[in-house]
């Protein structure tokens, strides 16, 4: 055991550091820095130039277009990037449903769907939660109804991230409703240009506008773009799951977050509520190290990775909320042209006080999202205690 | 001992639930936000026709003299509904100052049309550095004939746009934090030399920084007395404080009722979801945390008029601490109990949740309070 890098992943970290620098526009690095909201170029562009050195998918094997990186280089990768100030790789496609059709889809799925992911030319939105399914997502209602090749698809999905950018998106629908809930779901890819798929925006308590709602209604879909069995959709959602709820922690954004929390802070009383949230990321990057490991031996992530979404979800809020606090009165000014748009608009306050309060409210739907902290709870305490 | 209301603070409390539930819907309110002043003048006009806007003042200075009870009452019932009406910078700050420390011919001029609503008020205290410290203004305020000359600026100044006098707290004397040599004046808002750069809040409310660039006032200007300002904002603000907690306190009757409701119809997994013992323990602790604040405000009430200026200020300071506490929990368990729903612009619990934020990091957070606190204990 050895927490000092070899030379060689010296090196590697170096080219990561290098190609942030030259392909990471300086405006959308300044944006990570002062906390505005990205717009859709600003990822696209970063995506397609990591897609074009084979670096987007980093985490996928090597037969399906990844890298083949040790879990040292996917750390270090995360890591430079963060401090660089690149935005985060947008999961859906990544993540999600690019390591489900990898691991259930068929050889042709494979080749129409994942070339398109590695490239970052499609994008990607998520289709599980409903207005009636939240932490219980298994009572999903979409309904999808065989008729020939096609299925026809009635229903409503909520807290659609990005569904307004996406050119695609992956649904959980229910196929049989005769059945368990959970037995009768399978796991469909829509068009979003298909006639019927409506998008309507939610707009958040901080003004801000990233998911939505998907109305469904008669949308034909393919029986072709299914992903798995009729019906076995479940295992997909399972799968994909697991995996959202390992990236989720954002441990390299929240170490950015202590850095500049330290930058910011000149007051005595913050200095030790920083320390502590200091050493809270390294309990917790320590931790998505060791089920890293665990996972380079083989294997998926188990029930442990729910107990680091939650203390990740936990970091993140806490960090934001101590952004706020040291900025004070300073953060009562509402300027959401600061937030969303390019403008010539100055802060009212100091330069960091504009996103404080904003980003403070936003960031209490990280224990909500990708599974609430009460039902990550319910999963470590049935699946690793037993209870 | 005795902490029942009386049949006259009875049916005041009925009167503000009453405009609260006719007047503050959800809708209505965010009609009154994006106004163009941030609030209604008919509003402002049916406070005064009530009596509310004499309610802390002694009958002598023509008020009802409810005293801090009155206004406890008053934004109490204003937290419930989001009120947006500049309540607290007119009448507890301004109007506040105005009565303890204003000249007959002062409170004539000033507090008399306050209480008919025919003025408004704003308080400039803050600066960018000061940060929690109500003795770090460098505003300076020179000698300039038998008046005087005042030149910087201020901050996050509270209803500055509505206000016809902004009273603004200026270094006449001492050093950059010293707590003597601080005058307070009272500037027309429309005075030469003042610029403003107006905006709203996170949660609704409209604020101001000011540009005050060789605004000559008068002698008669000075409210109190010249290098004597420090005491007298101290005091205002201590008052602020507790109505503040006052207001916070409805907010998280609201919000706990809001959340109480939700879990009780929101159904997942086949029942409410306010079946879940977990959720259960998080209510009552939200309810339990509302308790403690309504007693902590209470209590700050009743002493804030205390002789000891040690006790106001430790009351006003306790209280403060407990609101931050509690309304953090309040609100963010509020919106973790809501789900997606809590984090949306669309449901009230997110507006809730704003003030509640906003209203800790107003005059000093909880960390501030719980440091001044410590510090007044340890002297006494």
């Amino acid at each position: 055991m050895d927490l000092a890098l070899k030379p060689e992943h010296k090196a590697f970290a170096d080219e990561v550091r290098a190609f942030a620098r030259e392909n990471l526009s300086p405006a959308t690095r300044e944006k990570t820095f002062s906390g505005k909201h990205y717009d859709k170029a600003d990822h696209v562009v970063w995506q397609q130039a990591l897609g074009k050195k084979g670096w987007l998918t980093y985490t996928w094997p090597k037969k399906f277009g990844g890298p083949g990186w040790d879990v040292t280089q996917r750390f270090l990768f995360e890591n430079v990037l963060a401090e660089e100030g690149a935005p985060r790789i947008i999961p859906f496609g990544v993540k999600m449903v690019g390591p489900v059709i990898y691991t259930f889809g068929t050889d042709e799925q494979k080749e129409r769907f994942l070339p398109g992911i590695r490239s970052s030319e499609v994008a990607w939105c998520q289709g599980y939660s409903e207005p009636g399914a939240g932490s219980d997502l298994a009572s999903l209602r979409t309904r999808a109804v065989r008729d020939g090749d096609h299925y026809i698809v009635n229903g409503q999905k909520t807290w659609t991230s990005f569904a307004h950018w996406g050119d695609w998106i992956f649904c959980l629908v229910r196929t049989n409703p005769d059945v368990k809930p959970q037995e009768g779901i399978s796991f469909l890819l829509i068009d979003m240009k298909t006639p019927g798929v409506t998008v309507r925006p939610i707009i958040m308590l901080d003004g801000a506008h990233h998911v939505n709602d998907v109305f469904l209604d008669n949308v034909k879909v393919p029986v072709a773009n299914r992903i798995g069995a009729e019906n076995e959709g479940w295992t997909c959602a399972k799968f994909l799951l697991a995996n959202e709820r390992l990236g989720i922690a954002e441990v390299p954004a929240s170490k950015r977050g202590v850095r500049s929390l330290r930058e910011l802070n000149d007051d005595p009383a913050l200095a030790e509520k920083i320390a502590d949230v200091d050493l809270q990321v390294q309990a917790l990057e320590m931790s998505e190290l060791r089920a890293l490991s665990a996972m380079a031996m083989g294997g998926q992530p188990g029930p442990e990775v729910s107990t680091l979404k939650v203390r990740g979800s936990e970091i993140q809020q806490r960090i934001a909320e101590l952004a706020m606090e040291a900025v004070g009165e300073y953060a009562a000014p509402y300027q959401p042209g600061m937030l969303f748009h390019d403008t010539n608009e100055t802060p009212v306050g100091p330069d960091h006080a504009p996103p404080a309060a904003p980003r403070y409210f936003n960031m209490r739907k990280t224990s909500i999202y990708g599974g609430s902290t009460e039902v990550q709870k319910n999963i470590v305490s049935k699946a690793i205690l037993g209870l | 001992m005795d902490l029942s209301l009386s049949d006259e603070q009875k049916q005041l409390q009925e009167g503000v639930e009453r405009f609260v539930r006719e007047k503050y819907t959800f809708e209505n309110r965010k009609k009154i936000a994006a106004s163009e002043r941030g609030w209604l003048p008919e509003n402002w006009a049916q406070f005064a026709e009530l009596g509310w806007l004499a309610i802390p003042f002694s009958e002598e200075d023509g008020g009802i003299g409810f005293g801090p009870i009155g206004t406890m009452i008053v934004m109490e019932q204003f937290g419930k509904g989001l009120v947006l009406e500049p309540f607290l910078p007119t009448v507890v700050l301004g109007g506040g100052m105005i009565a303890a420390a204003g000249t007959a011919a002062q409170k004539e001029a000033l507090l008399a049309p306050m209480i008919e609503g025919k003025k408004q008020f704003a308080l400039a205290w803050l600066e960018r550095q000061s940060r929690y410290n109500l003795a770090d203004v460098s505003l300076k305020a020179t000698k300039e004939g038998n008046g005087w000359s005042l030149s910087g600026q201020k901050g996050v100044v509270y209803n500055a746009a509505s206000a016809d006098d902004i009273i603004v707290l200026a270094r006449t004397a001492g050093s950059a934090r010293e707590e003597k040599g601080l005058t307070l004046f009272v500037v027309d808002g429309k005075a030469k030399g003042i610029t403003r750069r107006d905006y709203p809040t996170q949660d609704a409310q409209r604020a101001s920084e000011i540009t005050f660039d060789k605004v000559s006032v008068g002698a008669d200007a000075v409210l109190g007395t010249v290098d004597g300002g420090f005491p007298v904002v101290e005091d205002a603000v201590d008052r602020a404080i507790v109505a503040l907690c006052a207001e916070a306190t409805g907010c998280m009757d609201a919000i706990n009722a809001a959340t109480l409701d939700y879990i009780k119809t929101r159904k997942q997994f086949g029942v409410a979801i306010g079946k879940f013992q977990v959720l259960q323990h998080r209510m009552v602790d939200c309810f339990t945390n509302a308790q403690e604040a309504r007693s902590m405000t209470l209590m700050a009430s009743l002493k804030i008029e205390d002789k000891d200026a040690i006790v106001r200020h430790k009351a006003a300071s306790g209280a403060k601490v407990q609101i931050g506490k509690s309304g953090k929990f309040c609100g963010q368990s509020a919106v973790q109990m809501h789900g997606g729903m809590g984090v949306t612009d669309e449901l009230s619990v997110s507006h809730y949740f704003k003030r509640l934020t906003m209203i800790d990091l107003m005059f000093g957070n909880q960390q501030h309070h719980l440091t001044r606190y410590s510090n007044l204990a340890i002297a006494a």
